[in-house]
Formats: structure tokens, sequence, C-alpha cells
């Protein structure tokens, strides 16, 4: 039941416990706690909205930033991700195969304000051996969500 | 001065109107209508399969092909059909691609019923049977499948209805309206039944691929004594999502299939040469694609039940198609005055039972292809409508 509980959850943060009781058969009380139980054990981690910022013309600048590091002892991959996880300014880190190491995705009002993270933060880091900064330009689907002009349904009212 | 009445042929004037038709009139004036009417599937057809068509076009397939079907898409439905439902189809002379599973009824009782001919039809079903077999000429005899036995045929019901005229037998499963399927028990109770006699099963099997809780269907073919006898009805349009590309397909005995065959060259020619290089692709690569519309049919499908039921309507859980049958007898209003109202006061459209035939009253249609988030907003003017109807209106309290 926790699988479809997450799937249903996935597509959709606000679908009631009634609603998902109601598809897989079980009673909005045990969804309930089974909710509970993965927030509490971390499966769950948050609820998040998925906005097109550039409709309400907020100033908002994304940036994808692509590290080089230089693993040290006592400062491995994980030490060097998760101290750069906690800035706010970071959205995302992740660990890459490839040609670089690590992917953070970082947010900011202008264009110089992430220049300035990359270049007085980022880059001044120990490990950190080179950076290379993308910055996004404009976003198509993001969650799975399609955010330009989205398909019509096109079909009439009744059909046999 | 012209008299289109003398140019009418007396059976298409006598042909009755689809019973849906008023309440296309009466939605068409309306604003805000929120519809559980449809039986087409919301999704979009899967992109690789609209990418194969655009490529086929970029490559300059724009011709004719095989009055058949292209020999690579007769080769996947044959394919396709023995890894699904364990039936070997010889795609050289056993398999006729259509336009839409549509044609494929049409041409089969084309090529078997003569006038004075019967043919057996199951109802509440699809809509075509009856007016396709009258047009030829042909007399419907109409098999009136019950609730209390989840609207299967049973043996029984075949047995009082077969007559030295009977020609061909209808099996519309998974069922469109009644979200009904036949299983493999139910299934060799029929051919039990058939045995003996020279009768021809026309199995329009469109739903094929939606069935749930973990049934798998059961092609008519794959039951031991089926094959010889029976014409399968398939296509694209509601496992792939391809409804406006118009293609489906029919296997039988090859007999059978190239007199099918003789009158789709005359008619159709061929089915449209995109559509078939898409469905290769369909039939190729989107089983994925299909098991996830599937459970999202499901997902929906638990959802409208429970929906149904807490509401008072006693809707039995359909184990195929995309539709519930809710029993709305409980309100005291036939099927037609249930729609009619419930669209008039509330601007839901769903579909009346009788649509389907006679023995679809005091029943609903209603589609599941449509976001919970629609269905949910639809339960909510049909519990106004109920609770109307409740406080003021129940005629017994009149």
């Amino acid at each position: 039941m926790e699988q479809k509980i997450l799937k249903l959850l996935e597509k959709d943060a606000r679908m009631s416990n009634s609603d998902i009781a109601d598809i897989l058969g079980t009673t909005p009380e045990a969804v309930e706690a089974a909710v509970r139980k993965m927030e509490k054990d971390g499966i769950i981690r948050g609820y998040k909205t998925v906005i097109d910022w550039e409709k309400v013309a907020a100033d908002r600048v994304n940036a994808i930033i692509e590290l080089k590091i230089a693993p040290k002892t006592g400062c491995g991959f994980e030490e060097v991700a998760e101290r750069i996880a906690k800035y706010p300014e970071v959205e995302s880190v992740s660990l890459m195969s490839g040609a670089y190491d690590l992917n953070v995705v970082v947010s900011g009002k202008t264009f110089r304000e992430v220049a300035n993270f990359v270049a007085k933060e980022l880059s001044t880091m120990d490990s950190v051996t080179s950076t290379a900064t993308q910055f996004v330009m404009r976003r198509y689907k993001e969650f799975d969500v399609c955010l330009t002009e989205s398909e019509s349904d096109g079909r009439g009212l009744y059909s046999l | 001065m012209m008299n289109y009445d003398k140019i009418l042929t007396d059976t298409v004037k006598e042909l009755k109107p689809s019973g849906i038709r008023k309440f296309f009139d009466l939605a068409g004036t309306m604003e805000g209508v929120i519809s559980l009417g449809v039986g087409e599937p919301d999704f979009h057809t899967p992109w690789q399969i609209r990418n194969a068509g655009i490529r086929s076009l970029e490559q300059g397939q724009t011709r004719y092909t095989a009055n058949r079907g292209t020999e690579l898409l007769r080769r996947e439905i044959s394919r396709y059909f023995k890894d699904k439902y364990a039936v070997s189809y010889d795609p050289m002379t056993e398999v006729l691609v259509t336009v839409g599973g549509s044609e494929a009824i049409d041409m089969t009782l084309r090529a078997v019923i003569d006038p004075g001919d019967e043919v057996i039809i199951p109802q509440p079903s699809y809509v075509c049977y009856e007016p396709i077999t009258r047009l030829l000429g042909g007399v419907p005899v109409i098999l009136n499948t019950k609730a209390e036995n989840d609207f299967k045929v049973t043996p029984d019901e075949l047995r009082a209805l077969i007559t030295d005229k009977t020609k061909v037998l209808i099996l519309p499963y998974p069922c469109n309206p009644t979200g009904a399927i036949m299983e493999k028990d139910d299934l060799i109770a029929i051919e039990k039944v058939l045995h003996d006699t020279n009768i021809l099963v026309l199995s329009d099997e469109i739903y094929a691929e939606l069935t749930f809780g973990g049934i798998r269907h059961t092609s008519v073919a794959s039951v031991p004594g089926m094959k010889e006898r029976t014409v399968t009805v398939n296509g694209f349009s509601k496992a792939f999502s391809m409804t406006g590309w118009r293609l489906g397909y029919a296997c039988g005995p090859a007999a059978v299939m190239s007199a099918i065959t003789k009158i789709h060259q005359y008619a159709i020619m061929c089915a449209p040469t995109t559509s078939q290089a898409a469905a290769v692709e369909a039939l190729r690569s989107c089983d994925a694609e299909v098991e996830k519309m599937r459970d999202e049919y499901d997902n929906r499908r638990h959802f409208t039940v429970a929906g149904f039921n807490r509401l008072g309507l006693t809707t039995r859980e359909p184990k195929g198609a995309f539709y519930v049958f809710p029993d709305i007898r409980s309100t005291g209003l036939s099927s037609d005055e249930f729609c009619e109202r419930l669209l008039g006061e509330e601007r839901v459209a769903v579909v009346p039972g009788t649509a389907f035939g006679a023995s679809g009253e005091g029943f609903v249609r209603v589609s599941y292809c449509y976001s919970i988030d629609h269905i949910r907003e639809a339960f909510m003017r049909i519990e106004r409508f109920l609770e109307k109807l409740k406080n003021h209106d129940y005629p017994w309290q009149k």
C-alpha cells in the first residue's frame, strides 16, 4: 500500500486521505497512519508546489553548476556535498557519473547574485578544483509537469 | 424539385437515431457542462507512436498499402496476438487491417449476413451491431444480459435464442457500457452451446487491454473449439489512445477473412498508411505506456465505484473497459429522466443506459476517462443533485 500511496502523492501532493482511500480500497484513517509513518521514517521528505515563476514575473534566476572535486583525506565527496547543501541558495546537489562530480542547482534573484555566490562561496572551497556555470534560460517541464502550452482535450461532451 | 424521401432507403429511414442525440443538442446550449460522457481515452497517443507516424511521413510513405494492410503490421499483429492471448493467426491469410474496429465489425457482418439471417446481440452493448444487421436485412435478436449475472451472456440465455436461422453471435466483451468481461470458464460454457452449430462468433475485443484486478483478457478464439468459428475484432483506439488514427483489425479463419477482404478492397482499399506505420511502433514498444494508462484507469475505477456507492447508487465493480454502470432505480427516475435532469440541473453529462439497448433502463453509463480532479468535481454536483431529489422530489413523496 505504501508504494501506491507514494505514487499517488508524487503526482498530486494535495490528494486527500479519503480520495486515496477510495482508490486503494481502504479507510482514510489507514492512509493517514501510513502517511504519518512515512513522514516519520523520512521517506516522505516534504510537499511542494510546482510553480511557473515566469508567469508571476518574479525575479528569479537559476543556474546549474558543474563542480569538479579533488577529494582529500577526511573530506570526500560526501563531506563536500553536504557542506554545499547547507547553503540556502542551493536547491539541489547530486553526485554525477561522467565528466564532472557534483551537479549543483542554485537560485538567486539576479544573474549577479548567483555569479557572486559561485565566485565567493563555491569556487573558493578547498576541494573544488573547477566550476562551470550554466544559467537556465527557460523551463519547459518540471516535476513531470509541462510548463508550456499543454495539449488540449478536444473531446466532445458525449460519445458512445 | 428533389424528393429526398424517395431517395433514401426504407431501412435507413427506419433506423433509430442514436440515443444521445437529444443530449448533444441540449448540452450544446449550456455553459459549464462537466462531462463523464465520452467513450474515448483522455490520454494522448504515446509520443513514440506519434513520432513513428511523423517519421513515416518524412520518409514519404504516403501511398496505398496492400489491401490487407502492410505485411509488417500484420506480422506484428500476429505476434502480439500470440504473445498476449495465445492465439496464432497467419499474417498472410488470417489478418486484415481495417479503419478502426468499426470497419472490421461492418465488413464481417456484410460478409456473412443474408436477408432473414438472425444475429444474436447481447445488450446493453455498443450501438453499432443492431443497425448494421438491419442495413443488411438481417434480424437482430436481442439477448438482454442482467445485472445479477454481471451482464455476462449465460449459456441458458443463449440456448433459448438460437434458431435454425441464427448466423452470428456477437460477443462484445470487455463491454461498453457495463464494463463486464467474460472469463475463460464463461466462454467454455458458451462454446458448449455452440459446439454442434454452424454459428459464427463476432468477438469485439476492442477493450481487451483494459481489464483490471489482476484478471487478464481471455480472447474468445483461445478457448478450445472457438478459433474456427470466431472472427476477432480489435484495434488501437482504446489500448493505445489512438482513436483519431482510425485503425483496427480483424482476425479469423482464412475462408471468412478472404471474403471480408474482398469487401474491404472494394469499399475502403486500405487503412491509412501513416496510422499503420504508427501502429507497428505501438505493438512493438508500448507495453510500459499501456501499463501506465491501465494503472491510472484502475485508480479512477476504484475512485468512481466508491463514490457512487457512497452516494447510494449501487455500482458493481466493473472488471473491464473504462466505464461504470451505476444502478439509478432507487431515485425513481428513468435513465433518460435522470440524465436529462442531471444535465439540466447540475450540468453533468452522463449517458442513459437505454442508449445501449432497452435493457439498460435503470442504469447510466459513466466514463472514467477523466482526471481524478474532474471526476471529484462531477461527484460534488451529482451529490447535490441526489440531495435535491431526496429532499423534494421522490415521486412517492408527492
